[in-house]
Order: structure tokens, then C-alpha cells, then sequence
């Protein structure tokens, strides 16, 4: 049900964008009204989102140490594990973010016919998610052709690099094959392993098959139904330089394509899409473990009622004096 | 709640982790036996100032809430999102990729798939997004949102009360999503409502007045210190007077009660007072802050500081320069992460120097406690101890990372390093169940009582199967560790598990090896038993 929906809904949107387009040539809606309404709510929700976590404030020094701690001097810290300064706590993010280090280091627990649990490598997780985010980025790049009138120098390299096997013409370009199967491995692993298909929802569906259709549409432009880029960039630049021109000759897939780029975009800020904003903000990865070192303030720290030395002697003064234990007020009996 | 536990090992360790075909929003919680922990009794509530006090029992159908519970309930969520933006941020970007789902002790021993991390996150989303989400608001149960209604609230419960906070999955999750923090805040809205459990509430009861969660009254902790003390006599022919609230002392020494209160946690308290005996150190005990450990941390964050607060006001009362705190697990967490925020700052005491070594513990320096396992450590680095590992010998040992020294400090190499100086058989478990992968004794936070005693070896099940592993490969007979819940609780689920294992705290080992100046030849160890070879040699 949750995946039917999935599929269901990205299918309507392409209909909508296709019949739209095809058939009450509503280019102007789709090319211009769209996309513009769409990246206002990526940035507005993106914005939001963000400072709506930041104005919480962190009250207490919660790292997850994953590592040696920094104590005695010849015993050697962990420094990217248990970081305990800013540096170190970069170190950290930095793997945490640009190589999913954690996920890296994922493992597998399994039940022997034995009844024992080992745990194994398990590197599935990582691996896709490492070819998705980062093929993604590329395929993000390769767009700036669109957006800029001359071509930045970064992108006749990845242009090469990204289509270093010369295969079919237009050249294929390795990022979107594996951009595609990498996002069609993580839908897949939520179907087929049961603890994973059983805490997923439609949330976790959805974008994943809006993304293979970005994916598909993309290609299917690129190698299948051959669009005019002259006339996509035209539209790229006036939409860039707030003079949005609707140009001829531009395919009712290049529309659908646009169209479920814009959802995604509009859905970005809704969505758990915003663990890219929300792992940096998060608190037991970007703090140093450095609290017995240096006072943590929580800003909302307030007073609370405690039992007080004084009143605990009231209440056992006559135990502590027979057992020898000095006490401040000798010779008063119940606090009086 | 008639029925004894009687399942056997053989029938715990048929484990299905495979979830059911229905979806978890349509499978309503049940209360199985042997698996929660009785209500919090009304007149510890009250002794606490805490809402709601009255007897309760999860088992009856009416829990006897207040009429606006649900009122109460998401208000207190609301603040909440706004003062802790780990818990804002942990509703809201878990993606669900699984990462954390095997990891939890709780699930891989009992397989209720509820007890996947993400999953007991999951049952308090839900609410969150229904009352706190657009998305939410507008699809609900397409959006898995769901309204607080009574069964949710007891489904909530009972996996709240079935999570140690002990961070594994925290370890593994890409964005640091710590079921603990979300945990800890849950437990906080439950006692909103006056849901807490008896085994902590009567604790945490215990320590606000009588200053410990055991209950040991100021005379019975002397006369159980001086019972240690004889022991150590008999064992080492040296007679130790430490001293209690004393002023002027050097150094405050903080320990979690458990030590004082059974064995093999008073083998640990036999080795402190030996070692600090043996180097002459201006300490002394406290017995107003005679805990250590704190479980009103499992309560709410309000009832953590309300205990922890007496540390610092004792080590100020007594004029101490610094405090030494023993072997605990979740009274480190809190020492470590939250005392200095809560109660500090500890301006009235100086950095803490080792007056053996010399050694400054810059990495305490604002709060001005040092872990016992730093202060050994340290000790044995610069050669101030004659120990002779061979005292040790009988043993072969393993060494129980425990949760919160691992997770929420890091700190590993320091026992390891004191261990090894003080036995010569030592054994690492698997690498994957040690060290910040480390497993959970299965009965942390709170969870350490006799009515949940199922879920409690279930929860030690993993952890079970990494000593059953090292016991096969190299016949190991004893786990040590830094931990006095899990002295406690590993007692009896080694007893279930692997039966022929025992269980120790880092300082009962270092006892057995101390040689003290002036002790007799030693024949016994700190537990009274005769030591193989040794009464025959010389």
C-alpha cells in the first residue's frame, strides 16, 4: 500500500506535467510558474527548518564517544572518534558527512543454526549510499551547463571522466546508470529486508521513486528522446536572470522532468530529505568531548529544591554521633 | 502475576527476528510477563514532589491518570521541542535506513521488532508528527501520525521501559540519532504523568533522603565499611580506619552505594579502601553523598540534578580540593556530562593533582572529578604500585566495556591498561561486542529488578553470547568491570547463560594483587577464598 502509493503518486505527477503540457499547453505553468514557486519553498522551508532547530538550544554535553577519550598523556585518543576540540570535532564531521563513516563501520547481526549471534561486515548500506549521494551531486554539476553562459572549468572534466567509456551515442554518462541503480538498490532493500520494509513508510518510498523518475525522464531525454539543450538552456537562463522565456520546440518530457525536479524540491524541506541540513546540527556528533574540561552552559538551567546537608543531619544526627561520624550542630536533637 | 520464569536458556535463545506480516500500527502492545516492572508507589512519588502519587500497576487496565492526561502529555512534549534540539532534531531526520535496527541488545535477544531503535523512536514520532507536523496534521495514518489515545500511551510505556539509554545505536547511526536522548525525555513525559516504575522511584526516594539508592543509613554504612575492613584484615593481616565526612581532607570519595550493599560489588569497595590505605591519601567517604550513581536521571533531568547536587555541595562543606569518583557506569555519564552543567561550576576546589604521582588531570579540570580507573591507571604507569599479577592467576578474565564509560566518555584503555597490569590472563571478547560496540548488561536504568527478570536476560543475551565465546576459546571464568549495576545484574544472567563465569570490578583484582607494606603472607583472596599454590609456596 505505502509502495503502490509511492509509484501511483509520482506516476500522476507525470501525467499531470505531461497532459499539461501536451495537451493545454500549459508550458508557461510548468516551465516558469512551477520551478520558481518550487525554489522558493526549497529555500523559505530549508531556512525554516534549520532555524527552527537552531533556535532549541543544546543544554547538555551529549557526544557519542566512539573511541579512546583524551585523559592521561601517553594513552592514545581516538581524536576522529571522541573528539575533544573544535578541530578534532571538524575531523569527525568530516567523515561523518563526505564519507558516511558511521555506515561504514555498520555491521550485520546474525543467528547461527547454533542459536549464537555473530556480527558480520555489512557494507551494502554504505556503499549505496555513498554512489547515490555523490552520483547525485555530479549529475547536479553536469546541470550547470544550463545555468551558466559559458561552462565552468570543473565541468568539462567531470563531462570526461563522466563519460570515460565512449559508450553509445550521446555518450553515456556513468553518473545517471549509477545514480539509477543505486537509488533502485535502496528502494529494493526496503522491500526485501523485513526489519527495513517493516519500519518504512510512504515517506521513505516516495522520494526514492521521485528521484528514479527524475532519473529516468533525464535519461530518456538524454539518450531516447533527444530534447533541444539550446533551447532548455534559454529557458535555464531566463528563469536564472528573472526574465523567463518559454522557447519553441522543447519536448513535453523535458516538462515532466522539470516538473518532478520542482516537487522534490517543494517536498525537500517536508520531508526527512532535511537530514542534509539536520547532520550538522546534530549534537552527540558535532560536540567535543571535553565537558569534565571546560562548563557547558545550558541557558535554561534553573534552580531546584535539594535535601540539604543540614536537613539530613537533623534527620540522623544521633545515628552519625554513635557512629562516630562528626556532625556540625553536636548536642541538638531534632533539629532543634 | 502468579507464574515463576521458568523458560530455559534453550527456549529464550529461539530467536525470530523477522517481523510479524502486520504493520506495527496495527499490532496493539501486550503486556507480557515477566517483561515490565512494577508501578512507582504513591509515597515515594510524594516524597519526590513529583505529580500524580498514587499506587499503580501497568498490568490494571485503569492507570489512574489525570483527567487532562493528554493535555499534559503533548504540553510537555511541546516544551521539550523547544529546550532540547537533540530531540527536536531526532523526530524529525531519521531516514529509516535500518542502520540501527540490529544493534539493540533487546532486539537481537528478544526480536519484538518494536525494540528496533528506530522503531521504539518510530512509536513516538508518530505522535510527534500528528500534533507537531503539517504533513501530520493533514495525511495522518497515511503519514503514520497517530492520536495519543490510552493504548498508545501504554505501548509508548512499555518500550520506554525497555531501552537502557545505553547509546549503541547511537554508534551506528549515520546522524548520531541516540535513542537514549529520546528515551530520556519519554521517561520524562511518563513521569509528567506519574508513570515511573518502583524500582526507581524507590531509589531515587532513598537517595534524596537518606543519600544513597540502597538506603543505608549513615551507621550502617560505617559498620558495613568496617565488616570490609575486617575482611581485609583477615585476608592481609592490616587493619584500615578510613574516615567518613571528614573535613580538610584532601579528596572526596564518591562511590555508587551498590558496593557497600553486595557482593561482588564489596570485593570492588574491599580494593578501594586497600589501595588508598596502601598509598596514604588524605581521603575521605561521605555518607550524605554516599551515591554515586543516579537514577534520578532516569526520571527526569530535574530529578538528576536534584540528587547530584549533593555531591558538590559535600565536597564543598568538607573543603575538599578535588573528588575521586569509583566504578559505576550511569553515574559516570552523569559526572561526565551533565554534573558540571547542572550543579557547577566547582570553583571551589582546585584542579585535581595526584598527590602520589603528581600527575594533573587536566581533563578535569573544570569539573574536578577523576575517574578511579585515570587515577589507577596513572599510579601504575609511574611504578608507585607493587602488585603481583600471579595473586590473579586462578583467574581468567575478560573485560566488560560497560555503556556509559564507552559511549558517553570513552573511557577503554585506562581499565584495560590497569587489568592487564593486574592479572596475566586476559581475553577480549569479540571485537564487535566490545570497546564502543559494547553490549549492555540487559538490566541498566533502572531495569535491574526481579519481575522483569525475562526481559533482563534477554536484554543480557548478546552480551551472554560473547562470554560464552571467550569461555570456550580460552576457558575464561571471570568477567570484570567498571560498572556496579552490572555487578549486580551480570551475576545473574552468567548464572543463566554461561553459569561457570563470575563476575568482578576492576579494583577487587587490583586488591588481590596490591602488596601492601607490612601484610602478611596472602593466602586468600578478597573474597576469603584460598588462592591455588599460594598457602603451599615458600
Amino acid at each position: 500500500m505505502r509502495i503502490l502509493f509511492s509509484f501511483i503518486a509520482v506516476l500522476a505527477l507525470v501525467l499531470i506535467a505531461y497532459a499539461g503540457v501536451k495537451t493545454a499547453n500549459l508550458q508557461f505553468l510548468f516551465g516558469v510558474v512551477v520551478p520558481y514557486a518550487a525554489i522558493a519553498l526549497f529555500i523559505c522551508g530549508f531556512i525554516y527548518r534549520v532555524v527552527k532547530w537552531g533556535s532549541s538550544p543544546v543544554p547538555f554535553c551529549i557526544p557519542t564517544t566512539r573511541g579512546q577519550q583524551k585523559s592521561l598523556p601517553w594513552i592514545a585518543q581516538n581524536k576522529l572518534g571522541n573528539p575533544s576540540n573544535t578541530m578534532e570535532v571538524i575531523g569527525r564531521m568530516f567523515l561523518e558527512v563526505f564519507l558516511f563513516r558511521s555506515l561504514f563501520l555498520n555491521t550485520k547481526t546474525e543467528m547461527t543454526s547454533s542459536n549464537r549471534v555473530v556480527y558480520g561486515s555489512e557494507k551494502f548500506l554504505w556503499l549505496a549510499s555513498i554512489t547515490f549521494h555523490y552520483t547525485f551531486l555530479i549529475v547536479l554539476l553536469r546541470h550547470t551547463e544550463f545555468f551558466v553562459p559559458t561552462a565552468p572549468f570543473f565541468l568539462d572534466i567531470i563531462k570526461s571522466v563522466d563519460g570515460f567509456f565512449e559508450i553509445g551515442l550521446p555518450r553515456l554518462f556513468l553518473t545517471g546508470a549509477v545514480l539509477l541503480a543505486s537509488t533502485a538498490y535502496l528502494f529494493a532493500r526496503r522491500l526485501y529486508i523485513p526489519q527495513v520494509r517493516y519500519i518504512s513508510l510512504a515517506a521513505d518510498y516516495f522520494p526514492l521513486v521521485l528521484i528514479i523518475g527524475i532519473a529516468i525522464t533525464g535519461m530518456l531525454m538524454r539518450y531516447v528522446y533527444l530534447t533541444d539543450l539550446v533551447s532548455v538552456k534559454v529557458l535555464a537562463l531566463g528563469l536564472l536572470s528573472f526574465k523567463p522565456v518559454i522557447p519553441e520546440g522543447i519536448g513535453p518530457i523535458f516538462y515532466v522532468h522539470l516538473f518532478l525536479v520542482s516537487v522534490l524540491l517543494a517536498y525537500f524541506p517536508l520531508s526527512k530529505l532535511m537530514h542534509m541540513g539536520g547532520v550538522f546540527l546534530s549534537p552527540t556528533l558535532n560536540m567535543a568531548n571535553d565537558s569534565r574540561m571546560t562548563r557547558h552552559i545550558n541557558p535554561w538551567n534553573y534552580p531546584v529544591h535539594v535535601h540539604t546537608y543540614e536537613e539530613y543531619e537533623d534527620d540522623f544526627r544521633e545515628k552519625m554521633i554513635g557512629a562516630g561520624i562528626p556532625v556540625e550542630k553536636e548536642g541538638v536533637v531534632n533539629g532543634k | 502475576m502468579a507464574s515463576k520464569f521458568s523458560a530455559t536458556p534453550e527456549e529464550l535463545s529461539k530467536i525470530d527476528h523477522n517481523p510479524p506480516k502486520k504493520g506495527w500500527m496495527d499490532t496493539p502492545v501486550e503486556f507480557k510477563e515477566h517483561t515490565f516492572c512494577w508501578g512507582a508507589k504513591g509515597k515515594n512519588l510524594a516524597a519526590l514532589e513529583l505529580p500524580n502519587a498514587r499506587d499503580w500497576s501497568p498490568a490494571d487496565e485503569d492507570w489512574k491518570l489525570p483527567e487532562n492526561w493528554q493535555k499534559i502529555f503533548l504540553d510537555g512534549m511541546k516544551e521539550r521541542l523547544g529546550k532540547y534540539r537533540s530531540f527536536r532534531l531526532f523526530m524529525d531526520i531519521c531516514v529509516r535506513c535500518g542502520a540501527c535496527a540490529d544493534k539493540c541488545h533487546f532486539f537481537i535477544g528478544g526480536g519484538d521488532p518494536k525494540n528496533m531503535p528506530v522503531l521504539r523512536a518510530e512509536l513516538l514520532r508518530s505522535i510527534y508528527r500528528r500534533y507537531f507536523t503539517v504533513s501530520g496534521r493533514m495525511f495522518g495514518r497515511a503519514a503514520r501520525a497517530r492520536d495519543l489515545t490510552i493504548d498508545v500511551l501504554k505501548e509508548l510505556w512499555y518500550y520506554y521501559y525497555q531501552c537502557t539509554e545505553c547509546r549503541r545505536c547511537s554508534v551506528f547511526c549515520p546522524y548520531g540519532i541516540d535513542q537514549a536522548e529520546i528515551t530520556i525525555i519519554g521517561r520524562e513525559l511518563f513521569n509528567l504523568l506519574g508513570l515511573n516504575i518502583e524500582w526507581i522511584a524507590g531509589p531515587v526516594a532513598n537517595c534524596y533522603r537518606v543519600g544513597n539508592h540502597v538506603g543505608l543509613e549513615p551507621h550502617t554504612i560505617t559498620s558495613s565499611v568496617e565488616f570490609f575492613c575486617d575482611d581485609i584484615e583477615d585476608v592481609t593481616g592490616i587493619r584500615i580506619n578510613p574516615t567518613f565526612n571528614r573535613k580538610g581532607a584532601e579528596i572526596l570519595f564518591v562511590a555508587p552505594s551498590g558496593d557497600l550493599f553486595a557482593d561482588p560489588g564489596t570485593y570492588t569497595a574491599m580494593g578501594y579502601l586497600m589501595l588508598f590505605h596502601e598509598l596514604g591519601l588524605d581521603y575521605t567517604w561521605s555518607t550524605y553523598a554516599s551515591e554515586g550513581g543516579n537514577f534520578g536521571f532516569f526520571t527526569s533531568n530535574e530529578m538528576g540534578k536534584r540528587l547530584n547536587a549533593k555531591i558538590y555541595a559535600e565536597a564543598k562543606r568538607l573543603g575538599v580540593k578535588w573528588i575521586l569518583g569509583g566504578e559505576c557506569g550511569h553515574m559516570w555519564r552523569v559526572l561526565h556530562q551533565y554534573m558540571d552543567t547542572w550543579n557547577g561550576p566547582a570553583d571551589f576546589m582546585e584542579v585535581p593533582v595526584s598527590p602520589i604521582t603528581g600527575t594533573r588531570f587536566e581533563n578535569a579540570k573544570s569539573t574536578k572529578m577523576v575517574h578511579i580507573a585515570e587515577f589507577t591507571a596513572d599510579l601504575i604507569k609511574h611504578g608507585k604500585l607493587k602488585l603481583d599479577p600471579s595473586r590473579n592467576n586462578h583467574l581468567n578474565v575478560t573485560w566488560h566495556d560497560s555503556c556509559n564509560p564507552s559511549r558517553a566518555m570513552g573511557l577503554l584503555d585506562e581499565p584495560r591498561y590497569v587489568l592487564k597490569s593486574v592479572c596475566n590472563n586476559f581475553y577480549e571478547m569479540p571485537e564487535n561486542t566490545i570497546r564502543e560496540k559494547t553490549f549492555c548488561c540487559g538490566s541498566g536504568t533502572g531495569l535491574n529488578a526481579s519481575e522483569n527478570i525475562e526481559l533482563r536476560m534477554r536484554g543480557g543475551f548478546p552480551r551472554a553470547n560473547a562470554v560464552k565465546h571467550v569461555r570456550d576459546a580460552h576457558g575464561v571464568n571471570m568477567m570484570s568491570c567498571i560498572c556496579a549495576i552490572d555487578r549486580a545484574t551480570l551475576k545473574a544472567l552468567m548464572e543463566y547463560w554461561v553459569p561457570d563465569v563470575e563476575i568482578s570490578g576492576l579494583h577487587e583484582l587490583v586488591g588481590n594483587a596490591l602488596i601492601m607494606k607490612g601484610e602478611k603472607e596472602r593466602t586468600l583472596d578478597l573474597r576469603l577464598v584460598p588462592l591455588p599454590g599460594k598457602a603451599a609456596k615458600e
